[in-house]
């Protein structure tokens, strides 16, 4: 050991120190200061056994605390750990209790709020799903009886524990034997024996923080902050596993409560079984002069362990008027004088510091009040157990309830979620063999219980499995005698201000009483109205006092009666980080590409999100900028000749007798007369009439379609075929098949458009004769390559689209462009694309459709058949609304100025409104002078156009179409533009361009 | 996250479905005879108990099939799931699966 | 050492009143909702001998389970109206009503990650703009010095192209909120009556009479249902269907923080919203959950899949930690929109369908029932939310068109 620690080590050979290598000194560095440990040892115990149990002082009243659990439940000591290694960060709000010390560490106290490190966190997360026969929760003597009965036959057992090592309550302890071994020995050697079973898993360091429907639980599991940096590299800091198990075994244990008394949050007021855990399991005396507070035998076995360890046990108050026999004769063993029908009313700190120094004691009459003299006693630690809290979250989080049980004053879990088998303390008992009787019990009965389940055989394991058997070296165990709580101790003064229920919280008994006078006497108001249960720990130590509370003012006796006792999740605090785990980034959302995806790299294209896709957006040349690239986009395209990768458009196969049937259903036309080779667009309506999609379908043959959709509504379009065909027309014979991905699509446009697929599909007559509009010829590209060719147009202008099987979509983008490097081909994204569909009134839906936007609005109205009996959403077409005349109808605007591109989203107002708008900051509203100022509509595109030598757009205007002509305003950038309403259709109206 | 027994495929995870909400309303034969009411009925007004539920589900992630379930919906507990055109299932107070 | 927040009043309502045989009006639900409509009730309208029946304790449900967000800026005229006068009575609650709630007008952004999300943002802002919302589309850079934690670079999978921002948006507490009206409610003479769940709506023919409950019978001419999605279940058993449907929504919250997240943010494309209340909590929102639900509680993968999000935009968030989950029960409606409304039967009245804007819009909400139920006849701005809406088609139609929720 190379540094000093500055404070006296409270280490101790005299207590076995089950959780620690005492071969392997480290140092860690807390508050500036450095400290001795060992490695197993927590942050708490190295704290501890430097002499050091003072905490930060309380979030809101400021007053000194200290270190009160030994586990999780710990609500005074928070701190920040500093960056473990250069690529790690700070972490805050982590109990000192639940940090594992590792060389080097560096830490701090924070008060009850810390401060997120800004860094971003560069370590990996991840996540493993995990299916178990038997998931069993907590590794000790419960647990692992439980794994030793559940491991038979062909069964999958899991094992989880949130500790470094098994062994759970065998660790605090100083004298457990398990067939005839050392307890925590014990513990190792079981998991050592059940390790060689491949079909048993135990992770240690997992918290099941979450358990859900059919026994889904959620772990957490730290995995690399206890490993030296070199080894860190590569492993995940922490995973979440999910386990989806046939039964679960859960023997979480029980935690134990504080008394609630005056000024019973003074450093040095600690829970007796977390001063027997320091002192055992990490060789760590908590103090020196120890006054033990208690309502129940177990602290009695706590101040045997320390007396044992080398302390003085100045007293031991007991609630009871008697102590069971063990307890008295261990009263005897320790030399303390034993006060019976007695409590801790009061602390006393030191002159020179905060920590305890002397306890008050006074006798309690029959009916609990004061009696007698008060007499102190000096004393440097007071450890207190107002009796154990069975650890029932995972339970309540299935909605599994509970039951007060008078007996051991706690809740205990019924026996009312399927397929869960509670075992241990949780189940009430808390002596070593009952934990390893409730164990085995529940392991077999979960064993046999999987393999009726599943199928398989459970072996000999299947009921009659016999629990291994406890000892205690040289006592009586001291568990299971009678419990006598004391939920509010009376205070000397009256004043219950400093009786604290919740410390992190800072709420006293006073603070409960004020909302009970307010008028509250359910628990979930009073925890609202005093914040309590809400820190960190969850109300671990505050939430069944404060019941005990409010019953003992209600004069309630059952605390079941006064609320119900649930928790949800998570059992601990969870980084944001593990949960989102490798959803980060590029897999936050994986892109979708198509197979020309390199080419537009290296074209240096930017790209446009478009749902999942993405799609290139333009392809600027040397300096351009957005505007300029589509300019020239938009020009080259009906100047000569362009071409745009169209994969993304969504393609749906239909196959089937019915299919030209099944087809009409969807679409407000007509497809049944579509003959083979051609093609039709469609619009495509939801049962409320509102336009939900639309493409072109092609009639490939007699009984085959490929509808092509929109490249966002691919999914929910095929989702929505299938869900009709298979609820409502299941007698109609087709099958669907999406093959969006099976293709890729080139779209080549402009007026030379039919000289590069001349060039590109050398034995195709691309004669307007012998290839229509509309229709569609099977292929040979000139590189060998089958391939689809229609005419189709988004453009207005002559236009083809080629696919190509996916794998060939990349060379058969390169033939296009070698093809047409004569007629200066030109690239285009969706950006010129929209441009181009625009100047001729065509629809993107989800852009000039909103969901509320019926066909005949979108001047689509040709496109719905009015000889069609049915189509889906023709009924409701017929409705009220659908048929009101002013309705929002598609139409153009242009800036009267022909310069204002009007922005997309503005809005449109008579020519005679007046929303004078506030000029100034952001922070003023536009507040309409003369109250609403009516909208009449809105534009959903907006372009400049070269073509058209002026920008322009489309809106959705309340009676539109009748007001062609017509001036209205919107308001641009604080400035009210005037707007002209035009034809939906502003290019080649007459569609001269589409046949070249 | 729910276990989904599909009848074709056998219990998955949730995150392998997709919701389809009330089963067993139909289509009606001819919405052109209907008045508004009676087809606002149909668009809009669908069950909403709490307790037992048919309902439907797609096992979108998997066989792509729809099925129907009856679920509680306070509990969250499936009775039963069955394939479409099959019978819901008799449930009794208290089954469980 | 952290600021404490001011003490509640020592007094705020009667412990356990017994229920009178009769009442001149019932409000089912004691929840933020039921609260409102009965002091508005008691105060605009003058009825005072009336009773809010609670099935458990006073605002335990959607009241106790919100993220707190409140705002105006929503898309449709009908809407804007709704909200923006609940806004506006929350401007001058904390006075009315006497209490602190901690209403802080630290703004809502809503971020825009798509060209399609600008579009339809600066579309909603320019809406807003007309109806006297305040609301402005700001440039990443612009939503950067509102909330300088957010990531703004494009090295994000959906990166952050802009965002609506509402200054006068922003939180409340929501129990301080429910408790503000309880006081006030008992000051004004309204019995409150909590563990009292309504079995049955009485009828007269077609004619509203009462209602069974555990505590027996109570009769009142006029019954108005406030119970979210348990509406459904009371109205049935007066033979009424209402076109909404449960969902359980879930929300989390993490420790104490120093302040980092000066004000809201949402995202409906990533699914998530994030504030940071007084306290110093981060309180988030995630997606609502797929089925119908009225467990209040929902799947895990939700929660974690928010979490993804939050991370991803806020990476300061990283080593945050999930402290406590938990699951409202949302009642939505077809066009994401509330039903506010008279029904077939006389004197039965509904509120119900808010989805995710239940909260912020309790001001209004109580206003607006509280006048239909004391005149028979909806207010102008709850008119247009009827139920004769799923007949004639009339919708409003918030989530296809203004795509943004809570």
């Amino acid at each position: 050991m190379t540094t000093a620690s500055s404070s006296p080590s409270r280490r101790t050979d005299a207590a076995p120190g089950h959780g620690i290598d005492r071969s392997q000194p480290i140092t860690i560095t807390f508050g500036g200061q450095k400290y001795d440990a060992f490695a197993g040892d927590s942050l708490a115990s190295a704290l501890i056994a430097g002499g050091n149990l003072q905490t930060a002082n309380s979030m809101y009243l400021d007053r000194p605390r200290g270190i009160l659990a030994a586990g999780v439940e710990e609500p005074n000591g928070l701190v920040t750990v500093k960056a473990r290694s250069e690529d790690d960060i700070d972490e805050t709000m982590l109990p000192v209790t639940s940090v594992e010390a590792t060389d080097g560490l560096e830490a701090f106290y924070v008060s009850g709020q810390g401060a997120l490190d800004p860094t971003p966190d560069p370590a990996l997360y991840d996540r493993k799903h995990m299916h178990a026969d038997v998931l069993i929760v907590g590794a000790g003597p419960a647990g692992l009886a439980a794994a030793r009965a559940a491991l038979q036959g062909e069964a999958r057992v899991v094992l989880i524990d949130k500790e470094n090592r098994p062994g759970g309550s065998l660790l605090s302890s100083r004298t457990a034997q398990i067939d005839g071994t050392d307890g925590a020995q014990w513990a190792a050697d079981t998991i050592a024996e059940l390790s060689e079973n491949p079909d048993f898993t135990y992770l240690s360091r997992t918290t099941a923080f979450g358990n859900y429907d059919s026994n889904y639980v959620i772990a957490l599991q730290y995995r690399t902050d206890h490993l030296e940096p070199k080894h860190r590299e590569g492993v995940s800091r922490q995973r979440v596993w999910h386990i989806r198990a046939d039964q679960v075994v859960l023997a979480p244990g029980a935690m134990e409560r504080p008394i609630v008394f005056s000024t019973n949050d003074r450093p040095g007021v600690m829970l007796a079984g977390a001063a027997r855990t320091y002192t055992n399991r990490y060789g760590a005396l908590p103090g020196q002069k120890i006054a033990v507070f208690t309502t129940n035998d177990s602290a009695y076995e706590a101040a045997l362990d320390l007396h044992a360890a080398g302390a003085e046990i100045v007293a031991l108050v007991d609630s009871r008027e008697k102590a069971s026999e063990a307890a008295t004769a261990a009263a005897e063993r320790t030399g303390a004088e034993l006060s019976l029908s007695s409590a801790v009313i009061g602390t006393n700190a030191s002159v020179m510091g905060d920590r305890l120094a002397a306890v008050s004691i006074s006798e309690l009459d029959a009916d609990g009040a004061l009696t007698g003299e008060t007499r102190t006693v000096d004393a440097d630690l007071l450890a207190v157990s107002g009796g154990f809290s069975p650890t029932v979250h995972l339970h309540t989080h299935r909605q599994g309830t509970t039951t007060w049980n008078t007996e051991i004053a706690g809740f205990v879990p019924n026996d009312d979620v399927t397929g869960e088998h509670c075992a241990g303390a949780l189940t009430g008992d808390f002596s070593t063999q009952g934990a390893l009787d409730t164990g085995t019990r529940a392991g077999a009965a979960a064993l046999a219980a999987a393999a009726a389940n599943a199928g398989f055989d459970p072996g000999s394991g299947s009921g009659d499995a016999k629990a291994p058997s406890a000892q205690v070296a040289d006592e009586a165990p001291l568990c299971g005698a009678e419990v006598k709580p004391l939920w509010l101790v009376p205070s000397a003064t009256g004043s219950t201000d400093d009786s604290f229920v919740d410390l992190q919280r800072d709420q006293a008994v006073s603070d409960i009483e004020r909302a009970y006078g307010a008028g509250m006497t359910n628990i979930e108001h009073i925890k609202r109205y005093t914040s309590i249960g809400t820190a960190n720990d969850q109300g671990k130590t505050s939430g069944v006092n404060a019941m005990a509370v409010l019953a003992h003012m209600i004069g309630e006796e059952d605390l079941g009666a006064v609320g119900v006792s649930g928790y949800r999740p998570p059992f601990t605090a969870l980084p944001f980080a593990a949960l989102a785990g490798r959803e980060r980034g590029d897999l936050f959302d994986p892109a979708r590409v198509t197979a020309i995806q390199p080419w537009h790299l290296e074209a240096g294209c930017e790209f446009e999100d478009v749902g999942q896709w993405k799609r290139p957006w333009f392809f600027a040349k040397d300096g351009e900028d957005m505007h300029q690239a589509v300019q020239r986009e938009s020009k080259a395209v009906r100047d000569s000749v362009g071409y745009m990768d169209g994969t993304t458009l969504g393609k749906i196969e239909i196959r089937g007798q019915d299919a030209a049937e099944f087809v009409n259903r969807f679409y407000t036309n007509g497809f049944k007369l579509l003959k083979v080779g051609k093609g039709r667009y469609g619009v495509m309506c939801g049962v409320d009439g509102m336009i939900m999609d639309d493409g072109v379908t092609m009639r490939i043959a007699d009984d085959r379609f490929l509808m092509t959709t929109t490249s966002s509504g691919a999914a929910a379009v095929f989702d929505w075929l299938e869900e009709w065909h298979q609820t409502e027309w299941p007698e109609l014979d087709v099958t669907l098949t999406s093959v969006t991905e099976q293709y890729s699509t080139i779209t080549v446009a402009g007026p030379k458009s039919r000289d590069v697929i001349a060039k590109v599909a050398p034995g195709l007559d691309v004669s307007n004769e012998a290839f229509a509009f509309m229709e569609f010829q099977d292929a040979e590209l000139s590189n060998g390559v089958p391939a689809r060719i229609c005419r189709i147009s988004f453009s207005g202008e002559l236009s083809f689209e080629i696919n190509v099987d996916a794998f060939y979509g990349l060379s058969a983008w390169k033939l296009v462009e070698e093809a047409g490097a004569e007629f200066d081909i030109t690239p285009y994204g969706t950006e010129t694309m929209h441009v181009l569909r625009a100047e001729k009134g065509l629809i993107i839906v989800g852009q000039d459709t909103d969901g509320t936007v019926t066909p005949d609005d979108a001047g689509l109205g040709w496109a719905v058949s009015t000889k069609k009996k049915h189509f889906i959403g023709k009924r409701s077409l017929e409705r009220e609304d659908s048929q009101r005349p002013d309705r929002k109808q598609l139409v153009s605007v242009m800036s009267v100025d022909k310069k204002t591109v009007l922005p997309e989203g503005a809005q449109l107002i008579a020519k005679d409104a007046d929303p004078t708008p506030k000029k100034g900051s952001v922070q003023d509203p536009v507040t309409p002078s003369n109250g609403q100022v009516h909208s009449y509509g809105f534009v959903t595109s907006s372009y400049m156009s070269p073509n058209l030598g002026r920008p322009f757009g489309l809106a959705l205007i309340e009676s539109g179409r009748e007001r062609e002509g017509e001036i209205m305003k919107s308001l641009v950038n604080g400035e009210l533009v005037e707007v002209e309403i035009g034809p939906l259709c502003l290019f080649d109206p007459e569609g001269k361009r589409r046949d070249g | 996250m729910l276990l989904i027994d599909c009848p074709h495929c056998g219990p998955r995870d949730e995150i392998e479905f997709s919701y389809g909400g009330e089963a067993h309303v139909v289509y009606p034969e001819d919405p052109s005879v209907l008045n508004d009411a009676e087809w606002g009925r149909y668009l809009f007004y669908r069950e909403n108990p709490k307790g037992d539920f048919a309902e439907r589900w797609i096992h979108s992630g998997g066989c792509r099939k729809w099925f129907n379930a009856i679920r509680n919906t306070a509990t969250y507990e499936f009775k039963g799931t069955y394939a479409m055109g099959e019978k819901a299932p008799t449930i009794k107070e208290g089954d469980a699966k | 050492m952290a600021e404490t927040l001011p003490e509640h009043p020592d007094f705020l309502w009667a412990a356990d009143p017994e229920p009178k045989k009769s009442y001149d009006a019932i409000v089912v639900g004691g929840g933020g909702h039921g609260l409102a409509t009965a002091y508005y009730l008691a105060k605009n309208h003058g009825m005072t001998n009336i009773a809010i029946l609670e099935k458990g304790w006073l605002a335990g449900g959607n009241m106790a389970r919100n993220t707190t967000i409140i705002r105006s800026n929503y898309l449709w005229d009908e809407s804007a109206a709704m909200y923006e006068h609940a806004l506006k009575l929350w401007e001058g609650l904390t006075e009315e009503l006497e209490y602190e709630m901690f209403f802080s007008q630290r703004g809502v952004l809503n971020l825009a990650h798509t060209l399609g999300d600008v579009r339809e943002s600066v579309r909603r802002v320019e809406a807003n703009r007309l109806n006297g919302v305040d609301s402005e589309f700001l440039s990443p850079e612009e939503v950067k010095e509102v909330c300088p934690i957010l990531n703004i670079s494009d090295n994000v999978r959906y990166p952050i192209m802009g965002g609506t921002y509402q200054p006068r948006a922003g939180i409340a507490k929501h129990d301080w909120v429910a408790w503000a009206y309880a006081r006030k409610c008992q000051e004004l003479g309204v019995d409150i009556i909590q563990n009292c769940e309504v079995t049955k709506v009485l009828k007269d023919g077609e004619k509203t009479i009462g209602v069974d409950t555990t505590r027996g019978r109570i009769l009142a001419p006029r019954v108005g249902l406030a119970a979210a999605g348990h509406s459904s279940v009371v109205a049935k058993t007066a033979g009424v269907d209402l076109p909404i449907q449960s969902h359980p929504l879930q929300a989390l919250v993490s420790e104490l923080f120093e302040q980092v997240h000066p004000t809201v943010v949402m995202s409906n494309h990533v699914h998530m919203y994030v504030s940071q209340a007084h306290k110093g909590e981060l309180v988030m929102g995630a997606g609502i959950d797929q089925y119908n639900g009225y467990g209040q509680r929902g799947s895990f993968h939700v929660v974690a899949e928010q979490m993804a999000a939050a991370v991803e935009l806020m990476p300061i968030f990283a080593r945050a930690h999930l402290l406590r989950t938990w699951g409202g029960i949302v009642d939505v409606t077809f066009d994401a929109s509330p039903i506010v409304s008279k029904t077939e039967v006389e004197g039965l009245y509904v509120n119900c369908g808010w989805g995710t804007g239940g909260f912020k819009s309790t001001p209004a909400c109580g206003w607006t029932f509280a006048h239909t139920i004391a005149n028979d006849e909806p207010h102008e701005i709850n008119a247009p939310f009827s139920l004769d809406r799923f007949t004639t088609g009339k919708l409003i139609d918030e989530h296809g068109a203004a795509a943004v929720a809570h």
